[in-house]
């Protein structure tokens, strides 16, 4: 029943824009029916795994992979000191705040067209929400649990072990979901600034600016597919780690 | 030590470590005008002429650019407040809505906010819309996720003690959705904003770069990144950041100004 409601609404919603498009003859520069998209999306399979390939494979997951490690190794790091850690903290979410896919262009120019300088800005971008996530989440333990481990005689690495990093957990996974939309905007951003001809927003600008808008659609619907699994798979992966916590969403 | 320099003490030797990396890098890299990693202080002159050595209404000036961004933004912020807490309020209200809308609304922020741009914008100019309102569309899509997602929590965020108080004074729905649930969604409301105002600012600039802009910071990376300007580059993600923070602080002034006329301390 839960999921049942989502896909009825998504059906209700496909089958309204279909009838719409057929019924008041929309023309398909304004808008392609769902039937055409399809079509298009069949029509055109190897460009289609080639961009997916270049964007996702090549840019989004290296660079995810990479800020999101960056980001848990260097709160792991500053937690040792306390000193860094107050200095680092304020300085961190100020960054966090700014428009960071502006350095796309610069990005650019440092690591070329291909997709080192795209998993360049997914990594920038996922490197701070990570970074602040994990070190609140570390300081989140609460003091008797704490104490707890003190009596037990437990030394640094066990408390982290033990205590500290699956308590910290939840909020990680917080900033893993946000990262995982945030990489993927970053990768798709970056090419606009210069691209090899090929990638998800290589082929969506160049494409509208054509007026194919059944592939453009097309497109869209890929890259839709492709973060609602990355999000889907991070749940899961929640899910079956924090098997304690209570009720999830 | 004061708590003030307590906290200033680590912030500043960070800022300074962070100079001094960023100064290393220029060097290493070799200067000049078109350097890989122009210097600090290069930045900050290319930020001061942008923003003094041109008149405001000049294309030179970075002041326009940031003002055309800014509108954007704002316009899309706004947009973002009114459909974000409008959804919020539906969810909370409508039990078949939280189940087919809330999972939709997640998925729309799964995808990518670029891939829609260029099509917002194609779009609506065949329908003659240009100018403000496809960019400010873009912005929207990006910030009312915060919004609404805060605020299905906010007015949740009562619990069943309050609400069976409001039973038994016999409140009408109205009444225990603005003397309750309203009041105490508002902490939740302006983390959400603060959220939201950078990413109506990462929206407006992000939806310059395919709509072929000719004002703005986002048109300012472009023509940079075209022409190898990578001081203007540099100084346009620096007013980027200036507003980004400027927005962050005028939703922190709200907060407060709010909290004072509810009798608050802020």
């Amino acid at each position: 029943m839960n999921a049942l409601a989502p896909l009825l609404f998504a059906g209700l919603v496909l089958g309204c824009w279909q009838l719409a498009c057929v019924g008041f003859g929309v023309p398909a520069v304004l808008l392609p029916p769902p039937s055409g998209i399809a079509a298009a999306f069949a029509a055109h399979l190897p460009m289609l795994w080639a961009d997916f390939v270049q964007t996702v494979v090549r840019s989004v997951v290296p660079g995810y992979l990479i800020g999101c490690g960056a980001g848990f190794l260097v709160a792991l790091g500053l937690d040792r000191s306390r000193f860094l850690m107050r200095g680092v903290m304020p300085v961190a979410g100020v960054f966090g705040a700014l428009p960071i896919v502006g350095i796309a262009p610069i990005a650019v120019m440092w690591f070329g067209f291909d997709w080192p300088s795209k998993a360049a800005v997914a990594a920038a971008m996922t490197f701070f929400p990570m970074l602040v996530g994990t070190a609140a989440g570390l300081a989140g333990s609460g003091a008797m649990e704490r104490d707890l481990m003190r009596s037990y005689a437990a030394n640094y690495p066990q408390t982290l072990r033990h205590l500290r990093l699956p308590a910290a957990l939840p909020l990680i996974f917080n900033a893993l979901k946000l990262n995982s939309t945030l990489a993927l905007i970053g990768a798709i951003v970056a090419e606009f600034f210069g691209t090899p001809i090929v990638g998800m927003g290589f082929r969506i600008s160049t494409e509208a600016a054509r007026l194919d808008l059944d592939v453009v659609w097309a497109e869209i619907a890929l890259a839709a597919f492709a973060g609602s699994s990355i999000f889907a798979l991070l749940t899961a992966l929640e899910r079956a780690v924090l098997f304690w916590e209570g009720s999830r969403r | 030590m004061t708590d003030r320099a307590r906290t200033a003490a680590p912030v500043l030797t960070v800022l300074a470590a962070l100079a001094a990396l960023w100064y290393l890098a220029a060097f290493l890299t070799g200067g000049g005008p078109r350097a890989i990693v122009p210097a600090p202080h290069e930045v900050a002159f290319a930020v001061a002429q942008g923003v003094f050595g041109a008149p405001v209404t000049s294309p030179h000036s970075l002041i326009y650019h940031a003002a055309v961004t800014a509108a954007t933004a704002l316009a899309g912020f706004a947009l973002a407040c009114v459909v974000g807490i409008l959804l919020a309020v539906a969810i909370v209200h409508q039990r078949v809505l939280d189940q087919s809308l809330m999972p939709w609304i997640v998925a729309s922020q799964t995808v990518p906010v670029l891939a829609i741009a260029p099509m917002v914008v194609v779009v609506l100019g065949n329908a003659g819309i240009t100018g403000l309102l496809p960019k400010a569309l873009i912005a929207a899509w990006l910030s009312f996720f915060p919004i609404a997602t805060g605020m299905v929590a906010g007015l949740r965020a009562p619990d069943s003690l309050q609400l069976d108080v409001m039973r038994t004074y016999s409140a009408s729905g109205w009444d225990v959705f603005a003397k309750l649930r309203w009041p105490a969604s508002m902490s939740y409301l302006f983390v959400s904003l603060k959220i939201a105002a950078t990413l109506a600012v990462v929206g407006a600039i992000v939806a310059e770069l395919p709509t072929g802009a000719q004002a703005g910071l986002g048109a300012r990376l472009l023509a940079g990144s075209y022409y190898g300007q990578t001081l203007q580059i540099w100084a346009a993600l620096c007013m980027a950041a200036l507003l980004s923070l400027a927005a962050i602080g005028a939703t922190d002034l709200a907060q407060r100004a709010l909290i004072r006329s509810r009798g608050g301390r802020a």
